[in-house]
């Protein structure tokens, strides 16, 4: 059994074709300024129609997550894997699977830096985030 | 028109609550309307009004029971739905639409006996941008937010599992909980993990059962064999439909919002409340919702219930049912905190208080998606 793979939507296509293009795209306000996630033609914030796409820096922080210990339909082969809420460096709060660490609460520490991956699955790739070693050092 | 006061005049719940594999989730709805009706010294041809949720919906309900109603309320939001109906049945009875509201719940959420077949919808927001990151439902979507409230609010995995170790304190006084023996902090952090931090204990039942209510204007409060439970005070509010974008981890701004408007309403504050019934899908949900209504402030609801002041004895009688956790949960358990709620105000709970005059709800519907509140009183405002 496969991993599910995401089914877009018109209001969603530019963001699924931008993970396939390896970009973490996500939309802004033009009139307030506010970038949000997920993909809507309303500005959440005030309102406005004037939104526009842009791509996000994939830079983020682990917000908060459970260590699933029983996998949905597609993730048998994973052992206890974490779904994670991520904070973006631009503001929006993001679901993902924490990638390239082991899913433990010793290895998983909030706030910790991440970057964006993308897990490719049939046509289409999906945002994951794998800690940011670039952004270790620099706090180091 | 009436008054104005709208009173619960009948609450029952179906005859069993647990595993009911002879029981469709039609005949849930109808043998806890029957049930209600009953107790409420009626017959199905005094309703004209009915509230329930899907599958199978008002309609569906209201033919099986022989009832055309002239007002139908089909609100489905989850878990909550019945508090929303309560209080849409309330505004109904004042706005003269209906006289009598029926509004029943049946879920065969562990036979799955005649219920919808779970499926996902890939191209819904939850489906595109959750389901895809392994999602298996309410366990690992409504428990995300909890190590982030640890984090910012120093509870422990100690404190998170006392809210089970107190809820099943209540159960062992109740013979129709599906759990009823003692358990310690240890037996809980020793059950199976599920969802880290969420133990196997730390999470609802999940179980078959039913139960139906019947609102009607305070003005009848005497035409009923059983004491009314007047509906003082009401509140309503939505969030957001998936966890990830829940404003704050660390609070619900619904559960605020909708517990104010009930409090207001109401005409109360906490040190009104006699009992208190919170939603409890999974163990830190009574902590939000104890915060929420301003029980106590933020971060100290873990150590207020680690302390003994919910349990039996203590000054905040919380879950009197044992709970989601250890009395029922049909996969919508808002109903069942409502029937216990109207038990404790007229004096017919298993672990019954000393009279008490108040009782508050509160009801989750989704995963902090949803929230109703009542507050439930021996006498009219």
């Amino acid at each position: 059994m496969p991993k599910p793979v995401p089914v877009p939507t018109p209001e969603t296509k530019p963001f699924w074709d931008g993970a396939a293009a390896g970009e973490l795209r996500i939309q802004r306000c033009l009139d307030c300024g506010g970038p949000f996630f997920y993909p809507r033609t309303l500005c959440p914030n005030c309102g406005s129609e004037h939104v526009e796409w842009f791509t996000a820096s994939g830079r983020a922080t682990l917000y908060s997550y459970v260590i699933n210990h029983r996998p949905a339909r597609g993730f048998e082969d994973e052992g206890p894997y974490a779904i994670a809420v991520v904070q973006l460096a631009e503001g929006p709060r993001m679901m993902t699977n924490i990638v390239g660490v082991p899913a433990t609460p010793q290895a998983l520490v909030l706030d910790m830096p991440l970057k964006v991956a993308f897990e490719r699955r049939g046509d289409m790739a999906i945002p994951v985030f794998a800690p940011d070693e670039e952004a270790d050092e620099e706090n180091s | 028109m009436t008054s104005g006061g709208v009173i619960i005049a009948g609450a029952a719940e179906t005859d069993e609550v647990g595993r009911l594999p002879e029981h469709s989730t039609l005949h849930l709805h109808v043998e806890a309307a029957r049930n209600a009706v009953r107790d409420a010294g009626l017959t199905m041809k005094d309703i004209d009004g009915i509230a329930s949720v899907s599958a199978p919906g008002p309609t569906a309900v209201a033919h099986a029971l022989g009832i055309y109603p002239d007002w139908i309320d089909g609100t489905g939001v989850g878990g909550t739905s019945f508090l929303l109906h309560v209080r849409h049945a309330a505004a109904a009875i004042r706005a003269g639409y209906a006289k009598t509201v029926l509004i029943t719940h049946g879920e065969s959420g562990r036979s799955r006996v005649g219920a919808p077949r779970w499926s996902l919808d890939l191209a819904s927001p939850a489906g595109q941008f959750e389901a895809i990151y392994g999602t298996l439902g309410p366990t690992t979507t409504f428990t995300i937010p909890l190590l982030r409230y640890m984090k910012e609010y120093g509870l422990t995995q100690e404190q998170l599992a006392y809210v089970a170790v107190a809820q099943r304190q209540w159960a062992a006084k109740n013979p129709r909980a599906m759990f009823r023996d003692i358990i310690t902090t240890a037996d809980v952090l020793d059950s199976r993990m599920v969802a880290y931090p969420f133990h196997l204990l730390e999470c609802c039942l999940v179980t078959d059962g039913g139960g139906a209510l019947i609102v009607t204007s305070a003005d009848r409060a005497g035409d009923f064999p059983k004491p009314p439970a007047h509906v003082i005070g009401t509140g309503e509010a939505a969030e957001s439909p998936t966890i990830s974008q829940m404003i704050d981890f660390t609070e619900s701004r619904m559960f605020r919002q909708a517990g104010r408007k009930a409090f207001a309403e109401a005409g109360i504050t906490t040190a009104d409340v006699d009992h208190l019934m919170i939603y409890d899908a999974f163990a830190h949900v009574p902590i939000y919702g104890l915060e929420a209504l301003g029980f106590v402030k933020k971060g100290e609801a873990g150590p207020f219930i680690a302390d003994g002041n919910t349990e039996p004895g203590g000054r905040l009688p919380l879950n009197t049912n044992g709970g989601g956790l250890s009395y029922t949960h049909t996969g919508m358990y808002g109903m069942f905190a409502i029937q216990e709620g109207v038990r404790q105000i007229r004096g017919e709970a298993a672990a019954q208080l000393d009279n008490p005059e108040i009782s508050v709800i509160l009801g989750n519907g989704g995963m902090f998606a949803t929230c109703g509140v009542l507050v439930l009183a021996r006498q009219p405002r």
